[in-house]
Order: C-alpha cells, then sequence, then structure tokens
C-alpha cells in the first residue's frame, strides 16, 4: 500500500479535507474506501463524511452471554450429578445455586465475547506497516488517499495543502519506496 | 465525542501539548522520590511474604485463628479488599454510561484501584488455607481425586464471582488504556519504544479503531456494573448462608454492597489526594472532583447508617438468646470500643465534613475518607469476629486474639496496594489522555441551549463548573 496524507491541526480542517476529497474524487480516481482519516481520538461526530458502519458488537456479546450461561448450567448440573453429594432429602441439581454459577458465567461470555470481538473487528493486533505518522500522538488528524493514481499525486497534495494541511507527506509499506513514513 | 456536559467558554482550555507533557511525565521520569517510596513499601511486604512462609511452614496453628473462631483477620481483609475493589469499576461505568463530562480523569485512577484490589483480596482465602500449595482444589476440574467443589457452597460462588469481575474490570481497565500506550510508543524510544510497541496491538486511531473501541466499552459498562453488585452480594452470602448469629440475615446483600461502595470511594478520594499532590495534577484532579466525590461519599455514609440501623433493630426487637449474646458483646461488651470507634469514623466524623460545604474541601473530603476506610475495616472484623465467638451453644464460645502473623501479613497488603498502584503510575499514564483531549475539544454550547437551560436552573453557566473543559 502506498498513500497521500496531510496533517491537520484541527477537526474542522480534516472535516473539510475530507469533504473536499469525496467531492473531488471521481476527478482525482480516488476509490469508494480511499479516503484514510486517522485521529488521536474519537472525531467522528466533528467529521459527517465519514462512512458510518454498523457493528455486530452487541449482538455477538449477547450470543457469548448465552453461551456462557449455557457453559455454567452444564457444569453445574453435569458435575452434581457426576458427583452427587448428600443433601439430605434435598434435590441433588437445584435451582438456586446453578442460577448464580450460570448467572456469573453469563456474565463472563459476555465480557470475553465482547474483548474478542473487539480484538477482530478492530484488526488488532497488527504489527505490520500500515499507513501513520507519529504526529498523530501531537494531537494532528491525518487525512490522505490510499492507492492514489500516481497522476494525480500533485494535485492531490495542492488540494490537501488546500484544506488546511499542515504538512503533506507520502507513505509506502513497500521496502523499495524510501520515502514512506509509519509505525514501525 | 457526545457529552451531556456544558462547557463555558469562558473556561482556561489545556493544549493537546501540555496534557501530553503533564500526563507522559511520571512515565519518561523517575524522580529518587519514586525509588524512595518503593523501597519503604517493599520492607513490610517482604515482611509479610516471610510471615506467611513461616506460617506455611509452621501450619496455620502459628494464626490467632483457633476454635470457635476460624475466620479472623484473613477473612476480614478478604471482605474488605473486594470492598474496596467496588471503588472504581463499579464507579467508572455508571459515570460512563451517565455520560458525566467529569469523570475523565477519574475512571481510570478508580478502575486501576479495582484491578489490585481485587487481587489482593482474592489472595487472602488463599493465604487463610492450611495448605495454601493446594488452593487449586477449589477450581471446578475433573480430577483424579474423584472430589468436585460443592456447587451449593457460597465459596464456590465467591470463585465464580471473583474470577468473574476480576476478567471484566481487567478488561474495563486495559481496553481504554490502548490508545494512551500507542501515544507512549510514539513518543519513547528504545526499549520502551519496543514494550510500549507491543502493549498499543498496532493502534493507529482510526475511526473503525474508535468506534469499536466505544462500543466495546459501553457493552462493558453495561456488563460490569450487574457482576460488581454480585460479587459483594455473594462476599455477603458466604456469611448469610450460614446459621450463625446475627448472619443468618436477608439484609445482607445490599448492606454489603452499600458498604463496599462507601470504602470504595473513600479509598479512591485518598489515591486521587495522593495523585494531585505528587504527580502535581492539580490542573486535572480538581476541588470540583473531590467535591463529587465527597457528596456520593456522604450518601453512602447516610445509606451505610441505615443499614447498621435496620440490621440492628432487628436482632435486638428479635431478642434471641443466641443472637442477643453476639450483639450485647459488640454493643456493651468487649467489642464496644471497637464498634463506636467504627460509627465515629464511619458516621459520626465523615457526615458533618461531607454535609458542610464550607469542609467539603479536598482537606476534608480526604479526611472523611481515611476515617472512612479505617471505620469500615473494623465493620468487617465486627461481621465476622464476635458472632464466630458466640455461636448458639456458650460452652462453644471463645475468644479470639490476631497473632504477629495476621498483623505483618494484613500490613503487608496495605503496602502491597500502594505498591502495586505506584508502579501502575509508573507505565501507565494515570489520567486518560485520548479521553480527556476528547473533554478538552468539546465544542461551547450553544447560546440555544444555555437559554433553553437557564429558566430551569438559573445561573447554570456559572455554576456548573464539572464540565469536560474543567474536569
Amino acid at each position: 500500500m502506498n498513500a497521500i496524507y496531510g496533517l491537520f491541526t484541527d477537526s474542522d480542517s480534516a472535516g473539510q479535507a475530507v469533504k473536499a476529497l469525496r467531492m473531488a474524487s471521481s476527478r482525482l480516481h480516488i476509490k469508494a474506501d480511499g479516503i484514510v482519516v486517522i485521529s488521536p481520538e474519537p472525531i467522528e461526530e466533528r467529521i459527517a463524511d465519514l462512512p458510518k458502519e454498523r457493528t455486530p458488537m452487541p449482538w455477538l456479546a449477547a450470543l457469548g452471554g448465552v453461551l456462557g450461561g449455557t457453559a455454567g448450567y452444564m457444569l453445574a448440573t453435569f458435575t452434581q450429578r457426576t458427583y452427587p453429594l448428600p443433601t439430605g432429602g434435598m434435590p441433588i441439581v437445584s435451582l438456586w445455586p446453578t442460577g448464580i454459577v450460570m448467572y456469573e458465567l453469563t456474565m463472563l461470555g459476555a465480557i470475553l465475547t465482547t474483548l474478542i470481538t473487539f480484538l477482530i473487528t478492530a484488526r488488532l493486533p497488527n504489527y505490520r506497516k500500515q499507513l501513520y505518522d507519529p504526529g498523530i500522538s501531537d494531537g494532528k488528524i491525518l487525512v490522505g488517499v490510499a492507492d492514489p493514481d500516481c497522476n494525480c499525486r500533485a494535485e492531490l497534495e495542492q488540494q490537501l495543502y488546500q484544506e488546511g494541511a499542515q504538512l503533506v507527506k507520502e507513505f509506502s509499506n513497500r521496502r523499495s519506496d524510501v520515502e514512506g513514513e509509519g509505525q514501525s | 465525542m457526545a457529552t451531556n456536559s456544558i462547557a463555558p467558554a469562558n473556561v482556561a482550555r489545556l493544549s493537546d501539548d501540555r496534557i501530553s507533557h503533564d500526563l507522559l511525565h511520571p512515565v519518561f521520569h523517575t524522580s529518587r522520590r519514586f525509588y524512595l517510596i518503593a523501597l519503604l513499601l517493599t520492607v513490610p511486604i517482604l515482611a509479610a511474604i516471610g510471615a506467611f512462609l513461616y506460617q506455611a511452614y509452621a501450619g496455620i496453628g502459628v494464626a490467632g485463628i483457633t476454635r470457635p473462631v476460624f475466620w479472623g483477620f484473613y477473612i476480614t481483609n478478604f471482605v474488605f479488599w473486594i470492598g474496596i475493589s467496588h471503588a472504581g469499576t463499579l464507579i467508572s461505568a455508571i459515570l460512563r454510561l451517565a455520560n458525566a463530562g467529569w469523570r475523565r480523569p477519574v475512571t481510570r485512577c478508580a478502575e486501576a484501584i479495582t484491578v489490585f484490589a481485587l487481587v489482593i483480596g482474592a489472595s487472602f482465602p488463599v493465604i487463610h488455607l492450611g495448605r495454601p500449595w493446594l488452593f487449586f482444589w477449589l477450581i471446578p476440574y475433573p480430577s483424579e481425586r474423584g472430589i468436585w467443589p460443592n456447587f451449593r457452597s457460597p465459596l464456590l460462588w465467591d470463585f465464580f464471582a471473583i474470577g468473574t469481575y476480576i476478567t471484566g474490570s481487567l478488561t474495563f481497565l486495559l481496553l481504554p488504556i490502548i490508545p494512551d500506550w500507542a501515544t507512549v510508543r510514539d513518543k519513547a524510544s528504545g526499549w520502551r519504544k519496543r514494550i510500549y510497541t507491543v502493549l498499543a496491538l498496532g493502534w493507529r486511531g482510526t475511526p473503525r479503531e474508535w468506534r469499536r473501541l466505544e462500543m466495546g466499552m459501553r457493552i462493558m459498562a453495561v456488563a460490569i456494573i450487574p457482576v460488581a453488585v454480585s460479587v459483594h452480594t455473594i462476599v455477603s452470602w458466604d456469611f448469610a448462608m450460614a446459621p450463625v448469629p446475627m448472619w443468618h440475615s436477608t439484609v445482607f446483600g445490599p448492606y454489603f454492597v452499600a458498604g463496599a461502595i462507601f470504602s470504595g470511594i473513600a479509598a479512591l478520594i485518598i489515591a486521587m489526594a495522593f495523585l494531585r499532590k505528587f504527580l502535581h495534577l492539580e490542573e486535572y484532579l480538581k476541588p470540583i472532583h473531590f467535591d463529587n466525590l465527597g457528596k456520593l461519599l456522604l450518601l453512602m455514609s447516610l445509606l451505610w447508617i441505615y443499614f447498621i440501623f435496620a440490621e440492628r433493630l432487628t436482632v435486638w426487637y428479635g431478642n434471641q438468646t443466641s443472637e442477643m449474646a453476639a450483639f450485647w458483646s459488640i454493643q456493651r461488651g468487649k467489642f464496644a470500643i471497637l464498634f463506636w470507634t467504627m460509627v465515629f469514623c464511619n458516621f459520626l466524623i465523615p457526615f458533618p465534613i461531607l454535609a458542610i460545604k464550607k469542609l467539603r474541601t479536598i482537606a476534608g473530603t480526604v479526611i472523611a475518607s481515611v476515617t472512612v476506610v479505617i471505620g469500615m475495616w473494623i465493620e468487617r472484623f465486627l461481621i465476622i469476629v464476635p458472632p464466630l465467638e458466640h455461636k448458639y451453644l456458650p460452652y462453644a464460645w471463645g475468644n479470639y486474639r490476631p497473632t504477629w502473623v495476621e498483623i505483618t501479613i494484613t500490613a503487608g497488603t496495605f503496602a502491597a496496594m500502594a505498591l502495586l498502584y505506584l508502579l501502575f503510575v509508573k507505565f501507565v499514564p494515570i489520567i486518560s489522555m485520548w479521553e480527556f483531549k476528547a473533554g478538552q475539544h468539546v465544542p461551547p454550547p450553544s447560546p440555544e441551549r444555555i437559554s433553553a437551560l437557564s429558566p430551569v436552573q438559573p445561573g447554570l453557566q456559572s455554576t456548573l463548573p464539572a464540565t469536560d473543559s474543567e474536569a
């Protein structure tokens, strides 16, 4: 992957840049998912042009809870039946204690599923060289175009500067391209 | 970021550079004072480890627990530390769900307390075992012994509840740290950079990552609140399920949960005061945070005295012989000094301090919190020991006196808590940088919104300090 990107100091100018790039996408041959935004904090609500994605995380968490609860029920009932302890005439598998184990494992299932879903859907961990700039940690917002058309690079650079980019850089994760910058 | 708070335009905002500098300073710079404090804390911890090893070698008899009191200091500490753990995750989750802007500098301080207090609390049942190396017998797994833990025992419920709570709290703490570790990665060099590169998991800050993180945190906040409540309820059932005078009570569940939140808030205030003083976080942990937490502490103090009264009145009115023996030993017998100290520490001292606005300063809330922590430890002790000394048959009554082994281990765990917290502050920005910065960037309210609010709450603009920019 290679990219050309600008660093913006505030979300307003970054938002303007995203809007301008989107409007010029056919002229500059930018792919539908080619505009990249990276920020030091969540800015989705401040940049209206970011694509809205739905995540199945809540449903998966609920499913994880159901699976956890089922596992809890099975663990409690199977073990109590396999190794029955004298209960003085009370049922071997009783509702209340089994319910407590089920409840805790339901919550554990939901928590673990949320964690796993987060890691998978956010594509973490990922230690490969990706489009990034350490300036983001200083509060800059990166707006760039992934795999831009070779003929439009100058125009893209100009567009980013025009929208208020403090600095425009190029990135490549190919070893042969030495200009690129990215996280190691 | 969405917020329901209003940021007055006239409040000075901190720049991103300033925030990064202030909050990363403790991570990158280690003072002599840090080493000195760490060394001082290591001494009681080593003494506690020595005492524990001595107990493991010589046998549990070197502790003061003996017939009929088999639960002494160790189980007191277990209940106390599990209670302290309610400071963080529960409060943080409630504030996150309420989207309270002032939570931003507080949440991580609080969540870290939870994790460390849970680890320390969970170690006490193991310390309490006669043969601690067989602790894994508590874990339900198919073994060749053919012995399975009893699923009807509250002690096994503890295993599941605390296990779930530790997992959830650790996740709740670590998820929002990832973006901050990425910041440390970018600022660090050498070995630090390598370590934080691994810890940051390759975080960049794409909209996808932020969206997933925020969604994950919302789900975690919803999930962790009932877990936190269940944990201390189940801890209370360790007692309430037993036919011991003054234990077999339906009020124990909510009574324990209220007490846990009470002591947890007190611990959080103390931790915040130390952080503010020693890390110079005056711009971040402001009087308003102590004021808000002080109000919560006041509420919990009132709730605590209500529970104490309700519980004791019921026992006194019931007038059962076996219960009255334990009751009077606490009210006017050998435990009376401890009982009235507890009432002073948990209500009579903190109530006026926290109720009078002039006294609800940082110093005031810290004094109240210290007394509450002491009072709540005594409360746990009084719940456990006097009833065990006065079981149903008078010929089986006995006395409990803690030995140096128990006292040393107890002191060591307080030092361990402080040391773990100190090390955490060294490796992680103690205030969530990205959340704090996001709070700073909340746009000032529109004039329409201010005018819409002002008829309902006159002077709101000037009296709403718990905003993102000020918090």
